[in-house]
């Protein structure tokens, strides 16, 4: 980053940017572009969030829908046929012979039953957005049903339950941070406004919750969730219990931005123009520390989906029927399932650290453009 | 050095103070008082007389109000008497002193192991930036954060119970496990500790280097340093002497972050590697709502990262005299 910023956007030249005033949005957002790991794992997320909106479109089956293959590995994508020729895509049908020693089912690809994938299949019905009835899903295959990311214990699609379980575990993450957003804003500003004792209280409380282990703290949280809530409540408490934690980074952050803002001359010239207080919190501190408090968020993000999913994976978080990441990785509770089902588990744990990454790269991308007048 | 030990030790009561608070909230939340769910958790077999239910319920103050409540509670606990668990029928402090050691066994040596790699790592990482070998460290420093202590745990005993054949999970393989202590024994029990103790201390080395190799690239593009280059000291020798010392303040105390996030590294893991520490006890609390055994374990785990962190700023004081906040 030895750049200097003004007037050097690669694909502009330098005399046009010079003539006009560049806003700090889109100086931040040229700053941003240069990350390039940043802007790669910005895309995937956003992919990833529009798979979530669309889930009942692009899982190619219902999540809860049994099937008899049960534990059913994941088939490979082919594109090689029997004769050696290069074919569409598809995947071998699976025939389960049950091994009379263990008992337990074997599956073998049959080679004289190619199922072919193709686009646009019609499917399970379901309504799209809660209000269009459809029956057309991403993909597929016409002549049977595929499991690409293998079966569960009940034999449902575990690509399905992942797509829909990004659902779940993607907006804990977005809608907690929204919450902690508001608590952190709140309490920190009231902090760096009003000082004296006030600021003296908050500190004091933000330390202790910080020198309290999160997840323990978590889990004595959440064991207050009474256990026959409907799944809806139980989501909700669960984003209250993580942002409950999770909001004293951004008080930290908004605080001592207002500390540092207090005293520059913009704002005492604000002041002394006769702004009302509230005018100048809204007008000169919130947008100066807006972009600190976007990549706090950014970074806490990726916290709060691994509490989740580690709250839902020791059982005391979401709870079957509801499918979240965290839901789907309890089955690995088990050593069997660990050892001989490994597909249970690395679909939703390749998820996890995926998004995680992801939203690591995108903060660490922010906390560069943050200050776009820094080196 | 005195005033700044009664400042800092002031500052630490008043945190253990709101952290006892937090606690008993804990114990609060959930709906109904808690003699009232012992009696709903006790099986058929059991009686408990009216008799019993009185003194509990006066021993802990059950009828009076929340300030009352919480004086008894904090007072008996500061004299060791933590409640009793309803589910394990035995006194908290009992069960406590039966987990907390292996909790410890297994967090400080964690600590000291994500110091031991984390700085040598950032050092070289930061003098030899951009090298293959920075990007390798990065790049696992990056999975590193990434991928959550229980994860890599369930990694490891995939791993290791399908390509080694390997017994994992609990504090003693089978053949140990009902034998008298030997020398075997407790080898046997290092080994599944130190396993416990590399999933765990990944997460932290990951963090902590990224924070030394910031920090001493800051301090190696002072100006202080080329002075020191042009005099003619040999390169290794004015990294070590100037610079690191610099940097290396700020890196140690981070341990105000890192202490609570072992301690919750620990627990998590312990659940899955099934180690007999305050972690699966925590767990199983939590599920059946034994929320003094749960309140006791947060409790006294945050008093422990606080009397970490309150140690090792002593020790940075002590360390690097600049340091007088």
């Amino acid at each position: 980053m030895t750049d200097t910023i003004v007037g050097s956007g690669e694909t502009r030249p330098a005399e046009v940017v010079e003539n006009r005033i560049i806003s700090p949005a889109r100086l931040m957002w040229w700053k941003f572009r240069r990350h390039r790991l940043a802007v790669v794992s910005l895309i995937f997320l956003i992919l990833a969030y529009l798979v979530t909106l669309l889930a009942p479109f692009v899982a190619p089956d219902d999540p809860s829908q049994r099937s008899r293959s049960l534990y059913a590995p994941p088939q490979a994508i082919r594109i090689i046929d029997a004769d050696g020729n290069l074919t569409w895509p598809f995947v071998y049908d699976l025939t389960m012979t049950r091994n009379l020693e263990t008992l337990s089912a074997e599956y073998a690809e049959d080679t004289s039953r190619p199922l072919y994938l193709s686009w646009f299949v019609k499917g399970e019905p379901y309504k799209l957005f809660g209000v269009l009835d459809m029956d057309v899903h991403l993909f597929g295959s016409n002549d049977g049903r595929i499991f690409l990311a293998g079966t569960d214990s009940f034999g449902r699609d575990m690509l399905s339950r992942l797509i829909y379980g990004a659902q779940i575990s993607l907006s804990v993450g977005m809608v907690s941070v929204l919450l902690s957003l508001v608590l952190g804003l709140l309490i920190g500003g009231i902090s760096g406004l009003y000082g004296g004792w006030i600021d003296n209280v908050i500190q004091r409380i933000i330390e202790a919750i910080i020198a309290i282990p999160t997840i323990p703290l978590w889990l004595g949280l959440a064991a207050a969730i009474p256990r026959d809530w409907p799944p809806l409540y139980q989501y909700f408490a669960i984003l209250v219990v993580l942002s409950l934690i999770s909001w004293t980074s951004t008080a930290r952050v908004a605080r001592g931005r207002f500390l540092a803002l207090r005293e520059q001359d913009f704002v005492t010239a604000a002041r002394v123009y006769g702004c009302s207080q509230f005018r100048i919190i809204r007008k000169h501190l919130v947008p100066n520390l807006m972009s600190y408090v976007i990549v706090t968020l950014t970074l806490a993000i990726p916290g709060i989906i691994i509490g989740e999913t580690a709250l839902s994976f020791l059982g005391v978080g979401l709870k079957a029927p509801t499918v979240s990441w965290g839901v789907l990785l309890q089955e690995a509770q088990k050593v069997q399932i660990i050892q001989f089902y490994p597909w249970l588990w690395i679909g939703p744990a390749v998820c996890v650290v995926s998004v995680v990454l992801a939203f690591n790269f995108v903060g660490d991308g922010a906390r560069d453009a943050a200050d776009p007048f820094s080196r | 050095m005195l005033s700044y030990l009664f400042r800092r030790s002031y500052q630490m009561l008043v945190t253990v103070f709101v952290i006892s608070i937090i606690a008993f909230g804990v114990i609060q939340l959930p709906p109904g008082d808690f003699v009232n769910s012992y009696l709903a958790t006790l099986s058929g077999g059991m009686q408990i007389t009216e008799d019993a239910v009185a003194a509990l319920r006066a021993q802990f103050g059950l009828d009076d109000n929340l300030v009352v409540q919480y004086w008894k509670w904090i007072s008996n606990l500061l004299v060791g008497n933590m409640g009793i668990s309803f589910q394990y029928q035995r006194t908290v402090a009992d069960l406590l002193g039966e987990r907390l050691p292996l909790t410890l066994a297994i967090t400080i040596p964690t600590a000291i192991f994500v110091y031991a790699f984390a700085v040598p790592i950032g050092i070289y990482s930061a003098v030899r930036q951009y090298s293959p070998l920075d990007y390798a460290f990065s790049l696992i420093g990056f999975i590193g954060l990434a991928v959550p202590n229980f994860l890599l745990a369930i990694i490891f005993i995939y791993v290791s119970s399908r390509y080694f054949g390997g017994n994992v999970g609990g504090l003693f393989s089978p053949q140990y496990e009902l034998a008298p202590w030997s020398i075997g024994k407790f080898l046997d029990m290092l080994q599944n500790m130190s396993v416990a103790i590399l999933i765990i201390g990944i997460s932290g080395t990951a963090a902590t280097m990224r924070v030394m190799r910031g920090m001493l690239l800051d301090e190696l593009s002072q100006a202080y340093v080329e002075t020191a280059r042009a005099k003619g000291l040999k390169e290794w020798q004015l990294i070590f002497k100037y610079p690191v010392r610099v940097a290396v303040s700020p890196v140690l105390s981070t341990i105000g972050f890192t202490l609570p996030a072992l301690i919750s590294g620990t627990e998590i893991t312990a659940t899955v590697l099934n180690l007999p520490t305050t972690g699966p006890l925590l767990l199983n609390a939590v599920r059946s709502q034994d929320m003094f055994l749960a309140a006791s374990i947060i409790f006294i785990l945050s008093i422990l990262t606080v009397i970490g962190t309150f140690l090792s700023d002593l020790l940075l004081v002590w360390a690097d005299p600049r340091i007088k906040l």
